[in-house]
């Protein structure tokens, strides 16, 4: 009666039913008793500081509670360490500067959502204008570095200047906002002076109780947060951001509960964005394609107040075998809002400049640019002088090769056409880091049969529950029909936040360990209460379909496991373990790997772009399900689409605001964009990073391929377009 | 938003006589605009009439005419099999705009009545000229990729959005309106407005006055027609240009043209001149462009916009050409 594995399996999404059929609750779903709504009211400067405030009309409106700001709040506890410097987390209400425009500077609280809203208009802002930066290029002798982005150096620096083929070619990416569907917000409720409850959008509800006990005072055990779906996040939902910590003391100012959804114009200005980049690459190779040396630099916007780096010039060290790379990353302050990692962070970025380069180079080579890449493959990771713990690269190559029909690319561009289209192939490469964190999970196991695992992560769309019970399942043989996985919650055991593709490989470790523990604990109550299981040990005995099978001397026996906890009177088994990396990391360099192919059609005389074929091929590891996997890759896949074509958050750099702060304005890609995709993995196991060999999947499903298209787009045209997005503009 | 009463009209009468009474009273058809521009605080009704109860949503083909009231919907319109048949140019252009989410909901007299898609007109945090009068362009000199090449003004380079109006512009449309003072006809070149010194003002409707329908005289252009619309994504975005072109033929040569663009000025730009220099011309390539030389004559780009100086021409040609290519 061996059970089938579920690991690999498109299992439906155990929450798909509940988020169709809007029985899923978000944050902003949830109602309480005298619950009261908050609209935030923004700066329309970039840079100064607030007069004054006039509140009095808004204050006599109907339905208003209270209009808080700084000047009648005090800041919260934790901001109030005297430090001079700007270079923190931007201080709610704690003084009068502004940083950017958009910026929170007051909340409105009503009892209901329209008062407020209306209310907040009737708010009259007096400020005193600085001069302001907003335009990261004009500014770009403001560049600086940080301890956490060195200058990295192996071999000879710019040895490319030397090599017999050379390019040298700069790139740019403007600011991309997350957008996901689900706009951001709060529920805050405090119950006493030191009790507070949260409802938000977040990608770490651990991450938020942190947060707020540093910025309130107050001890973890007083502070709960719920998110247990999660509308989208994409990064923008990795870090407390300033309109939750108003609404907070603001719930607190009012005495009573307190719900803030901001705005579609508000999610420009005040929860991140993808921090525009220009890069600069030199590359140089011998005549039969041999990498001789990459210089890589790249500048980076970030706010006036906080430091954001992200890993922008690293694959460049790594990627391919070449003996002499250095790299260059400084960061620009403008007056825009702190960005923060937005999928396939700082990685997608440097790729789209890497991979385009590479291209660019195999023209220059006369070299398929695939074969470029495969002569330059990496077998072990040149950076940590470390094998890979699995790299199959060269098998993705060829299996997306075949899939998007390389054959029939044209070594030359401008060659192929049909009809009006011009037509053409690229391909690109996309990695990202394998990680595995720390986390806990719990087990409670019941005596009718059920399982449920917690864990205090969060789901942000690619399906965490269902990948867990498919963990679990396989971990204890109970089916996944019996197993519940619950997240969301603070009060779970702990695990890091949503983010850095590290949710299976972190969380997923902790859910196989904590259902080896119950099988221990399992195993030891049979052999203690059970007469015929007393023989019973981990070597003779197995875990299948919900039953302890011991192979004993009369031959195979079996008992369910819920007798097993009837029959020691055990009405609940609860275990809890924490699970985390151990050397193997220090052995091992950790990389998942994507390869992109896009075919493409641009229309010769509006320049029109339109993807025909997709076909992304992941080197992740195991493969938990199947189904939600490729959907994983898909929306990747769709992020990438508005990468390369349509998204670009534009400033009017004379008011630091943005002029395309909407859903009709900011372009992402519909389904008219979106072309056939061919999600194909490799599929093996990883036999080092963790119990399941599964490596991570969701940035490498957009690393990469923005560069794909437009070298797809330069091997139908011989138009090089080096500036994101490609739209008609740049084409014709 | 602002407070706001609402009422609903059920005779065009009682309508016109209450958005006529208040000093700052509108029609409201689908609302898929108004509603919009009332939540950013662009307008501030202090009054909204509903018109959907007027009896104005037929489409009816007579022997010299389509009649199509203004209460009837986007996708409606489209999908006539009477429109298909005899003004496909229009269907298509209808297609073309916004989703089919907003085509259910907007109707042909709001679609003429939206407003520019601006985005210095959407913030109320910026200067423009149209939203606050004298209060200054911000798009002369800040973000225009999307604005007029023709027909704009130191006051305002702003365009109108629809798709559906530059069909109609080209096909020689008639606007019925009724109000305060009477019925009128009112030439569909000649509803919208060019911005001059009064940008406010997208059109010539009056105060009060009601659209009831449009009418468009029957025509031959069935078969040799294309609407073509470039955008920054593949669909559900306004045009950087977007071209109706139909086309009478007989074999190979030109009887008599129709040309109109959107996504180029203040107004759905009816490119006259070229119609004329492709009359008695064969259907070809070499003449197409002669054409869109013509009808870029006085075109002028602002910062962020040259590329319509291209993409213009370029759009007029490949629109003639698809229209003879079915
Ligand atoms: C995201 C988005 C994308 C869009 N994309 C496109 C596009 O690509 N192409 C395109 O063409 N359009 C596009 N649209 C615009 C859409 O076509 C218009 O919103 C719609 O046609 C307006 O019609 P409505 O009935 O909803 O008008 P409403 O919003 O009800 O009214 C608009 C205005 O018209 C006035 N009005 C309405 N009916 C009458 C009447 N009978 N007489 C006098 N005044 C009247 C109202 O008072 C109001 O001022 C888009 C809209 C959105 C929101």
């Amino acid at each position: 009666m061996r059970q089938d594995k579920n690991v690999g399996k498109p299992l439906d999404r155990v929450d798909g039913r509940l988020k169709v059929t809007g029985g899923a609750k978000y944050f902003a779903d949830n109602h309480m008793e005298d619950l009261q709504h908050a609209c935030l009211v923004c700066s329309t400067i970039a840079s100064g500081r607030i007069k004054s405030i006039d509140t009095k009309a808004a204050l006599h409106a109907p339905g208003v509670l209270d209009v808080v700001s700084h000047l009648n709040t005090a800041p919260a506890p934790g901001y109030k360490q005297p430090d001079g410097k700007a270079r923190r987390q931007l201080r709610i209400f704690a003084d009068d500067r502004i940083y950017a425009n958009g910026q929170p500077v007051a909340i409105v609280v009503a009892n209901t959502m329209e008062r407020a809203v209306y209310a907040a208009s009737l708010v009259k802002i007096q400020y005193e204008q600085e001069v302001h930066h907003t335009d990261m290029r004009a500014n770009d002798k403001a560049a600086y570095q940080t301890d956490r982005m060195k200058d990295y150096v192996r071999g000879t620096t710019d040895a490319w200047k030397t090599a017999p083929v050379q390019l040298e070619a700069s790139y740019s990416t403007p600011i991309e906002v997350h957008n996901p569907m689900e706009l951001a917000g709060i529920i805050a409720k405090w119950d006493g002076p030191d009790n507070l409850t949260i409802w938000s959008k977040t990608q770490g509800v651990k991450n938020s109780q942190v947060a707020l006990r540093e910025i309130f005072q107050i001890p973890d055990q007083n502070i709960v947060v719920h998110s247990p779906f999660v509308g989208g996040g994409f990064g923008m939902a990795l870090r407390i951001w300033p309109h939750e910590i108003a609404t907070i003391i603001a719930a607190k100012k009012v005495g009573k509960p307190v719900k803030l959804v901001i705005s579609r114009d508000q999610m420009f200005t005040m929860v991140g964005h993808r921090p525009a980049a220009d890069q600069k690459i030199g590359i140089g190779a011998t005549q039969d394609g041999q990498l001789v040396g990459i210089t890589h630099e790249a500048i980076a916007s970030t706010s006036t107040y906080e430091d954001f780096t992200e890993a922008i010039t690293s694959m460049s060290r790594f990627m391919y075998a070449c003996p002499n790379v250095n790299t260059r990353y400084k960061i620009v302050p403008i007056n825009v809002c702190t960005p923060i990692w937005m999928r396939g962070p700082g990685e997608a970025t440097g790729a789209f400049a890497l991979e385009s380069a590479i291209d660019e180079l195999s023209y220059k080579l006369g070299m398929d640019p695939l074969a470029l890449r495969v002569k330059n493959y990496a077998a072990t990771d040149p950076e940590k002088n470390l094998p890979f713990s699995s790299n199959y690269l060269r098998e993705a190559y060829e299996m997306g090769a075949a899939k998007i029909g390389w054959n029939n690319r044209p070594a030359n561009p401008r060659a192929l056409k049909e009809g009006d289209w011009f037509v053409g192939y690229g391909v690109s490469t996309g990695v990202f880091g394998a990680h595995r964190g720390k986390a806990s999970a719990g087990a409670i196991f019941k005596s009718d049969g059920s399982l449920v695992v917690q864990s205090a992560t969060t789901d942000i769309g690619p399906g965490t529950a269902t990948a867990m019970v498919q963990i679990a399942a396989d971990a204890t043989g109970i089916s996944p029909n019996h197993i519940q996985f619950q997240l969301g919650e603070s009060t779970f055991p702990d695990a890091p936040e949503q983010g850095g593709s590290a949710t299976v490989s972190t969380v997923g470790s902790a859910v196989h360990d904590v259902c080896q523990e119950l099988k221990t604990k399992l195993l030891e109550l049979a052999t203690t209460h059970i007469p015929d299981f007393k023989n019973s040990t981990p070597e003779n005995s197995t875990f299948e379909n919900g039953y302890l099978v011991t192979a004993g001397d009369a031959g195979k026996m079996e008992i369910s496991l819920s007798d097993i906890l009837q029959k020691s009177n055990t009405p609940v088994l609860q275990v809890t373990t924490t699970s985390k990396a151990g050397d193997e990391r220090k052995k091992y360099s950790m990389y998942s790997f994507s390869v992109h192919f896009a075919k493409v059609h641009v229309h010769a005389s509006t320049g029109i772009v339109r993807i025909k074929h997709v076909v992304s091929v992941a080197d992740s590891g195991t493969i938990v399900n199947s189904k939600t996997a490729a959907s994983q890759m898909i929306g990747g896949v769709v992020g990438g689409i508005g990468m390369a074509l349509t998204e670009e958050a534009v400033l009017d750099h004379r008011y630091g605001r943005y002029a395309n702060n909407n859903f009709g304005d900011y372009h992402v890609p519909v389904h008219a964009d979106t072309p056939p995709t061919d999600i194909l993995f490799i599929n093996k196991k990883d036999p080092v990073i963790n119990p399941m060999g599964s490596k991570g999947m969701g940035e490498i499903a957009l690393i990469g391929f923005a560069a794909a298209v437009s070298n797809a787009v330069y091997n139908a045209t011989g138009k090089r377009v080096r500036d994101l997005p490609i739209t008609p503009d740049k084409l014709i | 938003m602002n407070p706001f009463s609402f009422v609903r009209a059920n005779s065009p009468k009682a309508a016109i006589d209450a958005v006529s009474k208040g000093d700052n009273s509108r029609f409201i058809a689908g609302g898929t605009n108004l509603l919009d521009l009332m939540k950013n605080g662009v307008m501030q009704p202090e009054k909204l009439v509903d018109i959907n109860n007027l009896p104005l949503k037929d489409i009816q083909l007579s022997k010299d005419k389509l009649h199509i009231g203004a209460l009837a919907l986007n996708s409606t319109v489209a999908a006539d099999n009477q429109v298909k048949a005899q003004f496909p140019l229009l269907s298509q252009a209808l297609l073309a705009g916004a989703s089919q989410q907003l085509r259910n909901m907007a109707t042909v007299g709001g679609n003429m009545m939206q407003r520019t898609r601006c985005s210095y007109f959407y913030d109320t945090a910026m200067p423009c000229n149209k939203r606050q009068p004298g209060s200054g362009c911000g798009a002369i000199g800040g973000v225009n990729r999307m604005h007029a090449i023709f027909g704009a003004s130191d006051k305002c380079i702003a365009v109108h959005p629809s798709d559906m109006c530059v069909a109609l512009v080209a096909l020689d449309a008639t606007v019925l309106v009724t109000g305060p003072k009477g019925e009128r006809k009112i030439p569909f070149a000649d509803f919208h407005r060019l911005p001059g010194d009064t940008p406010e003002k997208d059109n010539n409707l009056g105060k009060g006055e009601l659209i009831t329908a449009v009418e468009i005289p029957n025509n031959p252009y069935t078969k040799n027609i294309y609407y073509l619309k470039v955008r920054d994504r593949a669909s559900y975005a306004f045009a950087l240009v977007s071209v109706a072109a139909a086309l009478e033929l007989d074999g190979n040569v030109i009887k008599s043209a129709r040309l109109a663009m959107g996504g180029v000025a203040h107004k759905p730009w009816r490119l006259a001149a070229a119609e004329q220099s492709l009359i008695g011309k064969t259907a070809t390539e070499e003449n197409f462009r002669v054409a869109a030389t013509v009808a870029m004559e006085n075109a002028k780009a602002y910062e962020h916009n040259s590329f319509k100086l291209q993409l213009a021409p370029n759009s007029i040609v490949t629109a003639l050409l698809k229209a003879t290519s079915v």
